[in-house]
């Protein structure tokens, strides 16, 4: 039925169905990488526009860097300036990272959270893409309450039985509220024992003595709150006052 | 401490029998006999830890170079399946008796996912052992190669141990075989969940 | 036999996973809910269809003795052209089934067909072959990530009509091996009678 098994012929062979294969591939890859890309674009910006208020135009993408991790993040604006601003920021879960998306409003509020990725247990720690879970975070002011699961004394209820995935999402949220810090120039509490990857010494509210009363210089808004000692990006030149 | 933490999980864990699914051919297979399953477990585990450390640096040092990441799944099953034949022949010469004992089961390793499926999960997905989420390096796709086939291997033997008792057993008609094979391994994958949150 | 037959054929007589067993790790795995069942029934449908045409085409020019490896290229090639397309085209399917995609290429059932059927047979019957066994395998593994979906979370094809959670061990992996052994006793209980 088949051709002789003569050396010659076996690597001939062997070797023309490589290089056809790998010449088809190569056709193939350049045909559907631009759709490959677009996909992923869509997706950001389907995120995007899921996690931040309406705004006009496009989302303008940069990069800010907390204590060695860098955080991608996309801000938009309308007409009358920043609407909001998308951090993508990720935390360590029960079987991978957690990529989550995390919206803010310019005044630090989170507007709403979306799942960009994620290899959780299906029926247990994968309910964070569920909206039920989800749900929380919308309006969830992080100088206010405090991003960590309730058992550790935070504000956020767990998903049953899947705590590693729940903690996972408070740190990636951490994680993205201290990228809002640093990208807005503001202070705000962040939880550094829920594991978040933060490690700055930010203090809490009440402590520092920098409320808009004491500091006459207020260059931008959205800075009413804690001592500002460790911002790491400007936006906000404000010393504390003693 | 990080390796210790690798291979309780890919062992326990995340046992890639019982949690993952990859390699459930063989374990339906040849798991009649505890003799047969301790030969597969073992040409599995050397396959695996080889076939991971050739693609690890397959991956690193052609395909990301030349910028052909396309070919991946390719370049990875046809190193898998020339891996299997040289060390069919090597054993052949080096070792008669292992290859008596690994012989048989060492063809039929290529068509076994759980080899490319680990070489693939090794260079594709990020891990995040007890630390921050990062690629494997080296050494730690090595031992997470070796610790997943160990516990292919582990689980392997169990269900063969389990499946010599069943065969001394009355078993209703229509569960002979593999069905209560499969209801077997069920309550096996559920005693391995008590080991979830370990790590 | 007819056309006909070669396509049905799959869907009971010779169904791949009920009754020959084969390609138990995406069947045990990627069947947590019917709809990713499909997704990857199709998938497998897709390369089992074009990796039998290209194959029947090509087995009179391979040396008998390098045709595995020669296949297994060829398998190959057309599972990434599937990973390209359903990156492009269905990306949230693709992520979902994940690592199972590329995996097609150890799949028993697509190695198997191309060895006991496609290399004697025209392009035309092997197509016809490689869609039936694709139906059968698409059609088991829908069946059981609809029960598994059903017991699990309470829902059938993404539509919830339980509130609540449903018995989580069936999503989980115990659920598979035991949803799937049942299934095969059923299988050879409603077969055996019609014999």
């Amino acid at each position: 039925m088949a051709i002789q098994s003569s050396f010659k012929n076996m690597v001939l062979c062997l070797f023309g169905v490589c290089v056809v294969c790998s010449a088809l591939l190569a056709v193939v890859y350049a045909v559907t990488a631009e759709p490959i890309e677009a996909a992923a674009e869509a997706k950001t910006n389907s995120a995007i526009a899921q996690v931040v208020p309406a705004f006009e135009g496009t989302p303008v993408a940069d990069t800010v860097n907390v204590d060695g991790t860098d955080y991608p993040y996309y801000t938009v604006s309308d007409a009358s300036g920043v609407v909001g601003y998308a951090v993508i920021s990720s935390g360590s879960g029960f079987s991978g990272p957690v990529q989550v998306m995390v919206g803010f409003y310019p005044d630090g509020k989170i507007y709403n959270t979306s799942v960009l990725s994620q290899a959780e247990t299906p029926g247990l720690g994968a309910k964070c893409v569920e909206p039920e879970f989800r749900d929380q975070f919308r309006d969830f002011d992080p100088a206010v309450k405090k991003l960590s699961v309730t058992k550790e004394g935070g504000d956020v209820n767990a998903i049953t039985a899947s705590t590693i995935t729940s903690k996972a999402f408070c740190a990636a949220l951490n994680g993205a509220v201290a990228a809002f810090n640093a990208i807005s120039g503001a202070s705000m509490p962040v939880d550094v024992s829920s594991g978040a990857s933060v490690s700055g010494d930010w203090e809490a509210n009440d402590e520092g003595g920098c409320d808009a009363g004491s500091v006459d210089t207020v260059a931008a808004g959205g800075c009413d709150a804690g001592s500002v000692d460790t911002v790491a990006a400007g936006g906000c030149d404000v010393q504390p006052e003693e | 401490m990080e390796y210790i933490i690798i291979i309780i999980s890919a062992i326990f864990v995340n046992n890639i029998l019982l949690a993952q699914f990859l390699g459930c051919c063989p374990f339906l297979g040849v798991s009649n006999k505890l003799s047969t399953a301790v030969g597969m477990s073992g040409a599995v585990c050397f396959v695996i830890t080889l076939a991971t450390l050739v693609t690890y640096l397959l991956q690193k040092y052609v395909l990301d170079v030349l910028g052909i990441g396309f070919l991946q799944t390719i370049a990875f099953i046809l190193v898998i399946a020339a891996l299997v034949q040289m060390v069919e022949i090597v054993l052949k010469k080096v070792s008669p008796a292992l290859y008596q004992a690994l012989g048989i089961f060492l063809p039929l390793i290529t068509t076994n996912c759980a080899v490319l499926g680990v070489a693939l999960i090794v260079v594709t997905k990020e891990f995040t052992f007890g630390g921050e989420p990062h690629m494997l390096n080296l050494g730690e796709s090595v031992v997470y190669a070796f610790a997943t086939s160990l516990g292919f291997g582990l689980a392997m033997i169990l269900f063969a141990g389990l499946r010599e008792q069943l065969a001394l057993n009355k078993v209703p008609k229509s569960f002979k075989g593999i069905p209560i094979a499969l209801v077997t391994a069920s309550i096996l994958a559920m005693a391995f969940m008590g080991f979830s949150g370990l790590v | 036999m007819t056309k006909f037959q070669l396509i049905t054929k799959g869907l009971i007589k010779e169904n791949p996973t009920f009754v020959l067993l084969l390609g138990m790790c995406p069947t045990l795995a990627t069947t947590t809910s019917a709809i990713n069942g499909m997704s990857m029934g199709l998938a497998t449908l897709f390369v089992l269809v074009l990796s039998n045409m290209a194959i029947s085409a090509i087995a009179k020019v391979i040396p008998d003795k390098v045709r595995i490896p020669a296949y297994i290229v060829v398998i190959a090639t057309f599972v990434t052209l599937l990973q390209f397309i359903m990156q492009a085209y269905t990306p949230a399917i693709y992520e979902t089934l994940g690592i199972f995609i590329p995996l097609i290429v150890v799949n028993c059932i697509v190695l198997g067909r191309a060895e006991a059927f496609a290399n004697k047979n025209s392009v035309v019957d092997s197509a016809c072959d490689g869609l039936g066994i694709g139906l059968g395998f698409t059609l088991s593994l829908t069946v059981l990530g609809l029960i598994r979906e059903i017991l699990g979370s309470g829902s059938a094809f993404g539509f919830k009509f339980i509130p609540g959670d449903g018995i989580l061990c069936f999503v989980l992996a115990p659920g598979a091996f035991m949803v799937l052994g049942y299934l095969i006793v059923l299988f050879h209980k409603l077969t055996d009678k019609k014999n």
